[in-house]
C-alpha cells in the first residue's frame, strides 16, 4: 500500500508523516507541491507546517499548488486523504472540508500533548480505533480555531462527521471542542492535532496516533 | 497606472483575537472613547491601463479566490487615484 505524502515549501512534518507511515506498516511515497500527478498513490497526507510561510492565511496559497489540482480531483472520487494541522489548513482552503481555521482564541500558540475522544470511526482513517476512544497525541498550532456556521456545525454532527474532539481543554477556541472532521463520503479527514508524533514510544507521548495509519492500511487492504 | 484596493474583514460574527489585542492596548495609552478595535488587511492592485469592468470582474474574482476566505472574510473594492 502506498501512501504519498506532499512536502509544500514550509511543510514541516512530512518526514514525521512518512516515517507514521512506515511504522504502521506502509511504503511512504513522497510528493512534491510542483508534481502533477499523484504517482499512482492509494492514499495521500498533508503534512503540517507553515506552507509558504503562512502568508496570506494558512493553506491559502498551498492550495493553488499544482499537485493540488490532481488531488482535489481524485479527492472527489474517493481517494482516501487525510490532511494534519497545516495539511487541515490546505483541505479547509481547497474546500474539501468545510469550515474555517482561524487564530487561537488566546492568541498563544499553544504546544501540548492534548486527549481527544475519537468521535467516528467510520471513516477510514479512524477505522482501527473504538469507538470514543480517548487517546493522548501532540498538539501544536497558532492558527487551529475551527469555526464554521451553526448550520454547517449542525449538520457535522447530525451526519457524524466530527472524527473528533478536544477532553479537558479546548486549546484554541474551537467551536464544539471539534478537533477533526470528515467530508460526506467518509474518505476526507481533517484534524488539527498531531497523530504522526505519537507512533513510537521513544519520542511521543503515546503511540496512539498509529491508530489513523493502521486504519487507512487495513482500509486499503479491504477495499 | 490604476490603482485598486481590497479591504478584507473578518466577518462580524467572528472572534478577531488580534484587534482584541490592540483593544487591549488602548488604555495602556491613556485613551478612551474607543469601544472596539478589528484588523483587517489591505491589498494594493496596480493595474496597467484603465479600470474598466472587465478589469474589475479580473479583481471581484482574485479577491473571492485568494485574497479572502468567503467562509470566514468579507471582502470590500475600491479604486484609488494613483
Amino acid at each position: 500500500m502506498r501512501i504519498g505524502v506532499v512536502t509544500f515549501p514550509g511543510s514541516l512534518d512530512d518526514r514525521d508523516a512518512a516515517r507514521a507511515v512506515r511504522v504502521a506498516g506502509g511504503e511512504a511515497v513522497a510528493l512534491w507541491h510542483g508534481d502533477a500527478d499523484l504517482h499512482s498513490v492509494d492514499a495521500v497526507v498533508l503534512p503540517g507546517g507553515f506552507s509558504y510561510g503562512d502568508y496570506l492565511r494558512c493553506g491559502a496559497i498551498a492550495r493553488f499548488a499544482p499537485v493540488m489540482g490532481p488531488l482535489v480531483d481524485a479527492a472527489n472520487g474517493g481517494l482516501p486523504v487525510l490532511g494534519i494541522c497545516n495539511g487541515f489548513q490546505v483541505l479547509c482552503e481547497s474546500h474539501l472540508l468545510p469550515g474555517a481555521l482561524v487564530r487561537n482564541d488566546s492568541l498563544h500558540f499553544v504546544c501540548r500533548d492534548q486527549l481527544l475522544r475519537i468521535e467516528s470511526t467510520s471513516t477510514v482513517w479512524t477505522s482501527d480505533y473504538e469507538p470514543g476512544q480517548e487517546i493522548v497525541v501532540p498538539l501544536k498550532n497558532g492558527e487551529g480555531g475551527y469555526v464554521a456556521s451553526e448550520a454547517v456545525l449542525d449538520e457535522l454532527e447530525g451526519q457524524g462527521r466530527v472524527v473528533a474532539r478536544y477532553l479537558e481543554v479546548n486549546p484554541n477556541g474551537s467551536r464544539r471542542d471539534i478537533a477533526g472532521i470528515a467530508n460526506a463520503r467518509g474518505n476526507v479527514v481533517g484534524l488539527m492535532p498531531h497523530p504522526e508524533h505519537a507512533v513510537e514510544a521513544l519520542t511521543g507521548p503515546t503511540t496512539d496516533g498509529l491508530g489513523f495509519f493502521t486504519s487507512i492500511l487495513k482500509g486499503l487492504v479491504e477495499a | 497606472m490604476a490603482r485598486v484596493v481590497v479591504d478584507v474583514m473578518l466577518k462580524p460574527e467572528i472572534l478577531d483575537p488580534q484587534g482584541k489585542a490592540v483593544e487591549g492596548a488602548l488604555g495602556r495609552l491613556g485613551l478612551s472613547g474607543i469601544t472596539s478595535v478589528r484588523q483587517g488587511k489591505s491589498f494594493v492592485l496596480e493595474l496597467e491601463g484603465e479600470v474598466d469592468d472587465a478589469r474589475l470582474a479580473q479583481v471581484h474574482e482574485l479577491a473571492a479566490s485568494l485574497l479572502s476566505n468567503p467562509v470566514i472574510e468579507d471582502y470590500a473594492i475600491r479604486e484609488v487615484t494613483a
